[in-house]
């Protein structure tokens, strides 16, 4: 009996080590690290890299406070501006797809993101009909891009104007 | 008692004071350069700068001129909120309203009238009276909001409402919402006077505008502390009335013609 025990042990080991090397990941590793996208738009943030990895809660609780109590509306530290240039060119969101820029760290440090329960997690309009405003100007090849079917060019650039 | 007799000596010199605040503010804002102005007045305030009591915004509602079987207001109200009308609603019981429309009859003379009624922006609001999270608020242009960020959804505001203005978002909005109107699952909203669009600057809300543009010019919005602003004048000409009035709640919505 003890024999077929010891068996069985055997071959669950075996079958189990046989799984996890089948895994594409590695185990070592942990979790997948998170996929960092450069924002569509813009070259640098509002604070350095680092600041903003670390403390973006802080500045974004701050603006909220005072957007929401007191009506100051400035587009410095703005949700709706992280959104603006940090949805995803294939999404169109920060928070859609796994890869997503908020999900993508979010889920690797296994923080839970209440904001997108309420906020909308994509820009103002779909990206094609993104206002050509002059914020959004040097943007306007990517979005030529995606609504070619529909506008032309020369269309494009009369908005633009 | 002194302090209290010192308060009350106050209190109705206030808003001569506030006047005189806000034409300071205006003369101010005129005299740095010709055409360069530093504070703009009322209607484009600039993003930096937090919202003044200087600024009572309100809403004149002429229910002589609101049209029987005329949805337009409540329509341009879900369209630029973002909320779903009760029509479509899978649980119309539950559905939020931002503003309805309400059709009365007078019983004795069969008389109609015909008026939308939404948050009538109190300057004494029982919402926020009775708020435990102080997530219901008014703020300084009298605009009576709910942060949802403090909301914890408890509904007590909707039972204190006189006007059964609010409503909750029962289900999840599984990411409609529009950017600028952030909503969402379990919190309490209602009405916030197109409070995105008056910081933007628009000096209007989507249901006045799509009351002017159907043709009936029965909402009118504005700056009721600014004696030379639109509804401030139509305020002084007309007989208007605040629904529930015995409960002086000192309305920022006012009917003529109920």
């Amino acid at each position: 009996m003890k024999r077929l025990l010891a068996l069985g042990a055997v071959v669950l080991t075996t079958a189990a080590l046989a799984w996890a090397g089948s895994d594409d990941q590695p185990k070592a590793g942990g979790a997948p690290k998170p996929v960092i996208t450069k924002a569509v738009k813009g070259e640098q943030c509002v604070e350095p890299t680092d600041t903003m990895r670390r403390d973006h809660m802080k500045f974004l609780d701050h603006h909220r406070d005072q957007a929401v109590i007191e009506g100051v509306r400035t587009k410095k530290y703005s949700l709706k501006e992280c959104i603006n240039c940090h949805a995803s060119e294939t999404t169109g969101s920060v928070a859609a797809s796994k890869d997503d820029f908020c999900v993508s760290c979010h889920s690797y440090a296994a923080v839970k993101i209440d904001c997108f329960d309420c906020h909308s997690t994509k820009p103002q309009g779909s990206a094609a009909m993104h206002p050509l405003n002059a914020e959004t100007a040097h943007y306007k090849h990517k979005l030529a891009a995606q609504a070619a079917s529909k506008v032309s060019a020369e269309e494009m650039a009369g908005v633009a104007q | 008692m002194s302090e209290l007799n010192q308060m009350s000596n106050q209190a109705p010199a206030s808003p001569e004071r506030r006047r005189f605040v806000g034409v300071a503010t205006a003369a101010a804002g005129l005299a740095i350069a010709p055409g360069v102005m530093l504070v703009e007045v009322a209607h484009g305030r600039p993003e930096d700068q937090a919202a003044s009591s200087a600024v009572r915004w309100g809403m004149l509602v002429d229910a002589t001129k609101c049209a029987t079987g005329c949805n337009d207001c409540v329509t341009a109200c879900s369209t630029e909120n973002g909320w779903t009308p009760v029509a479509e609603s899978a649980h119309p019981k539950q559905a939020p309203q931002w503003i309805r429309k309400l059709e009365l009859q007078d019983p004795l003379t069969q008389m109609e009238t015909n008026l939308p009624m939404m948050c009538q922006h109190c300057a004494e609001p029982p919402c926020v009276d009775v708020c435990p999270t102080g997530a219901s608020f008014k703020r300084a242009d009298g605009i009576v909001l709910v942060n949802r960020h403090t909301c914890i959804g408890c509904r007590y505001c909707m039972m204190a409402c006189p006007y059964k203005a609010r409503s909750l978002v029962h289900e999840s909005l599984n990411d409609t919402q529009k950017p600028d109107v952030p909503r969402g699952i379990g919190c309490v909203e209602s009405c916030t006077l197109c409070v995105q669009k008056v910081d933007r600057g628009d000096g209007n809300t989507a249901c006045a505008e799509a009351c002017t543009a159907a043709g009936h010019d029965a909402l009118l919005f504005g700056d009721m502390n600014d004696p030379e602003s639109e509804i401030s004048k139509r305020l002084r000409e007309l007989p208007t009335k605040q629904v529930r009035a015995d409960l002086n709640l000192n309305l920022g919505v006012r009917y003529h013609g109920i």
